[in-house]
Formats: structure tokens, C-alpha cells, sequence
């Protein structure tokens, strides 16, 4: 095998998730709808309450709708990642992962394809939510709550490392969920501490005046480095911590899931449960 | 696309052993198939068929014993072994929210196959199965048979030497696991294509046919049909297979 037939391979798994994503139209929606509630709604009604004063990699005071935005975004990627992880246990179920893994090319590569092609898909559903968000901040506040226009591109690379990551995390996940029916559990016992106990709604600096403990599990949740990363690639300034993190993180959890996918652990062992 | 084909034999399962857990799903399982030879593994459910078929499609992983595709350790050197490979499994896996088109075109793709040869493929193997017209219709909206005959398209799609079937006609109606057989034996006869079907259906086997009995995980016969009959001294292969099983059972009880 050659490594056109590698770029093939991958290029058939991108189109397999493009295709599955445009037809399923609610996806997309609600994808959307979800940040945008938080933004029109939660962000309107404490923008009077909240906001921050300036603190890298903003350098003036931060109206609140601007501060969630990057939030929001790694909101996005989480759930698709999750998604993802919903969509690899649908796939063992509904018997179409047994084409994916009895292909000839090597597992891990398998994965690794899947795992990109769905960052892709959160890349398309952030950047259709970012394009809202921005009419809406510039009807607001005019240029001047918007991100420098090198940042749109920087952001690009960005979501793309985040959406590894999170997908990693995603892609692990669903090499331990047996049954489809166990996903609603992930949901509360995954999505949302890791997006509450991080940086997306508030600041580390006023978590850490808040509270010494949450600071810390905020510190070292993923998810706060994914809202991290986006916030300064929106800024278009970097981060290498949020990126060291980010990278370490999404790297482990694509060992775990490789190793969970592993054709003598995986199924053998849930097999023998 | 199939690599070359050297091996005089397409599949060489050798000593393999496999258990979940403490149950043992096949114990010391050998057997050959030789290039361009039809095959039938009969078994009843929960013989270790999947089991079997499993470990041939590197869903699962040998824990003793090895199987080989045209001479290539499916383990060991999975790519040479799995592009030789054409796989129909007992489940149905098309993608039912895409259509007959994509289904294919992502498993040609998943095979490393340009766009230019996987269409012409396509064209090729919808309209030997008759379903040319229905390239555009989404997956959801075929017959039970129908989704059967895009699988088996579908298997055919990077031309493999090397065709191995679960079951496939099960909950079908007569006529199309008739057809479905016909179209395979063809396959065999006029491509050389080496064919592994496995069934629990004693009428597909014929007479000509290399029969493979799993029983409780054990491989407990293995030859051609009308050998089989013969020497079993029953009249045809229905009672041939009956006699097979009762004497494996009959010797676990002893022992």
C-alpha cells in the first residue's frame, strides 16, 4: 500500500462524516443552538452583572458575550466530540464498523482518519457559529469587540488540534460505553463538569478567587486549555501552555482509544464481560 | 485493489484456538482452502462460524494458531492479507442514511481505491447483481435481498481473490437466497475467485463442494461432500451432517 492509498483511505472517511453530518440536518442545528442560547440568552442577561477587566490576551475590559465566545466554541467541539463517540458506538452496533476495521489498512490509521474527519466536521459547525456571533457582537459593540481578522485564520489550526483532542477523548470514551444506552450517563458525568469546572464561563484568575479547590480541578481539566488555545488563536497570540496541554492530552486519549480499539482488548474483553 | 496471489491455497487456518474468557468458542481449528474452490462451513448456531470469520477479518486477534490469506499471516501482515480479502458479514453493515453510490465509493476508498477505478468497479458490479438503477436510492429504501446483493457488490468492489461469507442468506426469501447462491458458485467458476460460505443451510451445499462441519468450536469434518456421504454411509449430506454431529456428541459424553 502505497501512501496514495492511505490518502484515499482518509479522504473516504472525511467524506463519510461530510456526507452522514449534511444529512443529518438536526445535527447542525442543534450544534448551533446550544451556543447560541448561551449566547443570546445566559450572555445577555449577565452582561450587566459581568465582565472583566483586561488581562491577556484581551487589552481592554471584556464585555461578557465576547469573553464566552471562545467558550462556546470548545463547547461545540465537545459535543461533537461526544458525537463522535455517540456515532463509533452507533457504528458498532448497527455492524458498520466491522467494514472500517476489516480494511486493510492499519488500525490505528483507521482511527486516527476518523478521529480527524470528525474534528472537521467541528470545525465546520464552529466556524458557522463564530460567523453568528460575530454579526451579533459587531451589531453590539462595532469593531471593537472583535478579534484582530488574522485571528479567523490562526483559529483555523487551532480548532483543528482542539478537535483532535477532545475527539480523542471522545473516541476513548466510546471504547468503554457498551451499550448505546449508557451514553446519557457520559453526558452527565463527562460534558458537563468538564465545561462547568473550566474556563469557559469565567476567568482562571476569578475562579482562583473563588475558590482555591476549583481553581486547581480547573487548572487541570482538558477543557479549560481547549477554551484556553481558542481564546488567544482568536487573538491571534499563543498560548504554549494551553498548547502543550491540549497536544499531551489529545495524544493520550488517542493511545487509549487505540489501545481500547485493540482487537485483542476491545471487543474480546467487552465479549467477556 | 487484490495484491498477487502466489499461495496455492487462498486460506490456511492452522491450530487456532479461541476463547472468551473460560468458554471455548474453537479449539485447535485447521483446515485449507485451496485457490479458486468453494467451500461450505456448516455449523450449527453457536458452533464458533463468527468466531471463525471474525479472526479472518482481523476483527479479532489469534490467541493461538495463525490464519493466512494467500500465504500472509492476517496478524502479522494484515495489509497484504486483508487486500485479498472480500468480506460479507452475518449483520448487515451498509450505512442505511447513505446511498447504495456512497456506501461503495467509502468502501473503495477504505481499499485505497482512486475515484476513476472505484466508479468503474461500481458500474461493474452493480449491473452483474442487477441493481445499476438503484445507485442513486439511499440504502434504507432496499429489499431485504437487495441490501444482501449491494454486499456482495460491495465485497467484490477492489476484486478480491478471496470471498468469505457469513451466513448471508439468512432471513431471506427462496428465490433470493437462491440467487444469491448461484451468483456465488459463478464467481467461483468463471473468476477463480475462492469462496468460504458459511451456513447452517444443508440444502446450499452440492456435491462438488470442499464441506467444513465446525461443532461446538471443534472442526469435526472436512472434505469434499460426496466423500463425506460416502464414507459416513448415509444417503445424502442432510443426514450425513446429523450423523457427523451425534457422533462428536456422543464422544464428548463418553469422555
Amino acid at each position: 500500500m502505497s501512501i496514495h492509498n492511505y490518502v484515499r483511505c482518509f479522504l473516504g472517511i472525511l467524506q463519510r462524516e461530510i456526507y452522514r453530518f449534511f444529512q443529518q440536518t438536526g445535527r447542525l442545528l442543534a450544534a448551533l443552538v446550544r451556543p447560541l442560547v448561551w449566547l443570546f440568552v445566559f450572555a445577555t442577561g449577565f452582561r450587566n452583572v459581568m465582565g472583566f477587566p483586561s488581562s491577556p490576551p484581551y487589552t481592554s475590559y471584556v464585555e461578557y458575550d465576547v469573553y464566552i465566545t471562545p467558550g462556546l466554541v470548545a463547547m461545540i467541539i465537545l459535543f461533537n466530540g461526544m458525537q463522535t463517540s455517540l456515532s463509533m458506538v452507533l457504528d458498532r452496533e448497527m455492524g458498520s464498523m466491522k467494514t472500517l476495521f476489516s480494511s486493510p489498512l492499519p488500525r490505528w490509521f483507521l482511527l486516527t482518519s476518523k478521529l480527524i474527519a470528525g474534528a472537521f466536521v467541528s470545525i465546520l459547525q464552529s466556524y458557522a457559529y463564530i460567523l453568528i456571533a460575530t454579526l451579533w457582537i459587531y451589531y453590539r459593540l462595532g469593531t471593537a469587540g472583535l478579534p484582530p481578522w488574522e485571528g479567523y485564520f490562526i483559529l483555523l489550526p487551532t480548532l483543528l488540534i482542539c478537535g483532535v483532542a477532545l475527539g480523542a477523548m471522545g473516541l476513548f470514551v466510546s471504547s468503554r460505553v457498551r451499550q448505546i444506552e449508557n451514553f446519557a450517563g457520559v453526558m452527565n458525568f463527562f460534558i458537563f463538569p468538564m465545561f462547568f469546572v473550566s474556563t469557559a464561563l469565567y476567568p482562571f484568575w476569578q475562579i482562583k478567587i473563588s475558590s482555591k479547590v476549583m481553581y486547581g480541578l480547573a487548572y487541570l481539566n482538558p477543557f479549560s486549555h481547549v477554551v484556553e488555545l481558542i481564546r488567544f488563536g482568536f487573538y491571534a497570540e499563543p498560548n504554549l501552555e494551553s498548547l502543550i496541554w491540549v497536544i499531551c492530552v489529545g495524544a493520550f486519549f488517542l493511545g487509549c482509544a487505540i489501545w481500547g480499539y485493540d482487537a485483542t482488548r476491545g471487543t474480546v474483553a467487552r465479549k467477556m464481560m | 485493489m487484490g495484491a498477487s496471489v502466489s499461495s496455492e491455497f487462498a486460506l490456511e487456518v492452522e491450530k487456532v484456538t479461541f476463547q472468551y474468557g473460560k468458554y471455548v468458542a474453537l479449539n485447535d481449528v485447521s483446515f485449507q482452502l485451496r485457490k479458486g474452490k468453494f467451500a461450505v462451513l456448516l455449523g450449527l448456531n453457536g458452533a464458533g462460524k463468527t468466531t471463525l470469520f471474525s479472526l479472518t477479518t482481523r476483527l479479532f486477534k489469534t490467541q493461538s494458531g495463525s490464519v493466512r490469506i494467500f500465504g500472509n499471516d492476517v496478524h502479522n501482515n494484515s495489509t497484504a492479507a486483508l487486500q485479498n480479502l472480500g468480506v460479507v458479514f452475518q449483520q448487515r453493515t451498509l450505512d442505511m442514511d447513505l446511498t447504495v453510490q456512497q456506501n461503495l465509493m467509502y468502501f473503495a476508498a477504505l481499499h485505497g481505491m482512486s475515484r476513476t477505478l472505484s466508479k468503474e468497479r461500481m458500474q461493474i458490479e452493480l449491473e452483474r447483481i442487477g441493481l445499476a438503477e438503484k445507485i442513486h436510492e439511499k440504502v434504507r429504501t432496499l429489499s431485504g435481498g437487495q441490501l444482501r446483493r449491494v454486499e456482495i457488490a460491495r465485497s467484490l468492489m477492489h476484486q478480491p481473490a478471496l470471498l468469505v461469507l457469513d451466513e448471508a442468506t439468512v432471513g431471506l426469501d427462496m428465490g433470493s437466497r437462491e440467487g444469491i447462491l448461484k451468483y456465488m458458485r459463478q464467481l467461483c467458476d468463471e473468476q477463480q475467485i475462492s469462496l468460504l460460505w458459511a451456513t447452517h443451510l444443508i440444502d446450499e451445499v452440492s456435491d462438488t463442494d470442499q464441506v467444513l462441519v465446525l461443532h461446538r468450536g471443534q472442526l469435526i469434518a472436512d472434505g469434499v461432500a460426496a466423500e463425506l456421504v460416502s464414507q459416513s454411509g448415509t444417503s445424502d449430506i442432510r443426514q450425513t451432517f446429523q450423523y457427523l454431529i451425534d457422533h462428536a456428541d456422543s464422544k464428548s459424553d463418553s469422555i
